[in-house]
């Protein structure tokens, strides 16, 4: 199989499975992927379609029982335990649905957490972290502690944390799952604002507001994909089209 | 446009014919652009013949000619009254979908799936566009609230395609 060497995502055949004979389940089943650099790409599907599993493998937080895969043209299916640690730090970032913040820590160290896992100084963390907190609109929060910030702050310190070691990928997984409909739409405004800078981005989501902000859409069933929509491009008519205003 | 919206925005006091339409471009936002400038015009003028509207000239100045100023009449506020009170509502089509994945697997013209993957692919592109515009109106935007609206209806919509493509996943269709 040809793959794009422009993506920044490539798989060929994943697999991953669980148990066995009988009992055997394909979360994930011969799953081809490619996501070119600066692309947002929604994987949508119901709950246990396999999609969550998808983006562990994509990341390095979980090992493919088959399959090929690639992270900005580098093989990463069959990488070390510490070559996949150093790539889960430096070269993907993760946004989850319960955020996944360390409670002990103020906005500002979680951010700076990761850099300074990264073997950088003290000082460029603390850079970085105040760069980014700026970034997404929480540079007054930087003191506070997860627990004194509202879901869709933490969500954002989260994606800020996300984005510390300047990733080539972030991957999300239902990033909006625990946020009421404004916290939703600032995590979204971010997320095009990452889609503008030039980031790529992978997003899980069972919602398909969230999916529909992608530039393609692929939808999951099984753990295998069913379908794919790109969605750049837009309607034909004006958005006045959706209502009956012009009769 | 639809007269008892006009009426009702005259409810408050007597206004120019453009004060009207830059409150319905305020309500509506980028909804609004499809709204021809005329419509506004033409439905004073229809409300004026019918006699739920008057309209007095107000003298104008070099640079800003002769406007009218629009009022309602005791019958306009009548009509007013009796549209706030009804309970309307709009019924979307799902029969006409419906029937028509019907007809087209009974005829063997088409596979219903066919339909609803092209019907899904064109409400996510209506998704992303109405999602993209709620995403850049400023907060407390009236019109971020009726898209908003657009967004939770395509959503459910997309649903019942769910729903559809479920149910005829698997059913047999004559070849």
């Amino acid at each position: 199989m040809n793959a794009d060497p422009e993506s920044m995502v490539r798989a060929r055949g994943l697999r991953k499975e669980y148990g066995k004979e009988e009992s055997l389940i394909r979360a994930v089943d011969r799953v081809d992927l490619d996501v070119e650099a600066g692309e947002t790409v929604a994987v949508m599907g119901p709950s246990g379609c396999g999609k969550s599993t998808l983006l562990h493998l994509l990341g390095g937080l979980d090992r493919a029982t088959a399959g090929e895969l690639w992270l900005a043209g580098r093989r990463i299916d069959r990488m070390s335990e510490r070559g996949m640690a150093a790539l889960r730090r430096d070269a993907v970032g993760f946004v989850f649905q319960a955020f996944h913040l360390m409670d002990e820590l103020t906005a500002a160290e979680n951010i700076e957490l990761p850099v300074l896992l990264a073997g950088r100084s003290p000082r460029a963390a603390r850079r970085r972290a105040a760069e980014l907190l700026e970034r997404v609109d929480l540079a007054d929060r930087a003191r506070h502690l997860p627990s004194q910030l509202s879901g869709g702050q933490r969500q954002r310190v989260a994606i800020a944390r996300a984005l510390a070691n300047r990733p080539q990928v972030v991957l999300a997984d239902e990033p909006t799952g625990n946020l009421d409909s404004e916290a939703t739409l600032d995590v979204l405004r971010l997320f095009e604002s990452l889609h503008e800078a030039g980031q790529t981005l992978v997003i899980v989501t069972h919602d398909s507001r969230i999916a529909a902000t992608a530039d393609r859409l692929i939808a999951m069933r099984d753990g295998a994909f069913i379908d794919e929509t790109r969605l750049t491009g837009g309607t034909s008519g004006r958005l006045g089209a959706l209502l009956n205003l012009d009769s | 446009m639809q007269q008892e919206v006009v009426l009702a925005l005259l409810a408050k006091e007597p206004s120019h014919g453009y004060q009207l339409r830059a409150r319905l471009r305020e309500a509506l936002g980028p909804l609004g652009d499809a709204m021809n400038d005329g419509q506004v015009y033409v439905t004073l003028a229809r409300l004026e013949r019918a006699g739920q509207v008057t309209s007095a000239r107000a003298a104008g100045t070099p640079d800003r000619p002769d406007r009218k100023t629009y009022a309602l009449t005791a019958d306009g506020q009548q009509r007013v009254a009796e549209w706030l009170a009804e309970v309307s509502w709009p019924k979307p089509d799902l029969a006409e979908f419906h029937l028509k994945l019907l007809a087209a697997a009974a005829a063997g013209l088409a596979d219903p799936l066919g339909i609803i993957d092209a019907q899904r692919r064109e409400l996510l592109r209506r998704l992303r566009d109405a999602g993209r515009a709620a995403m850049a109106e400023p907060d407390g935007s009236e019109a971020a609230l009726l898209l908003e609206g657009v967004v939770l209806r395509l959503q459910a919509d997309l649903r019942w395609l769910e729903a559809c493509e479920r149910s005829w996943t698997g059913r047999k269709v004559r070849p």
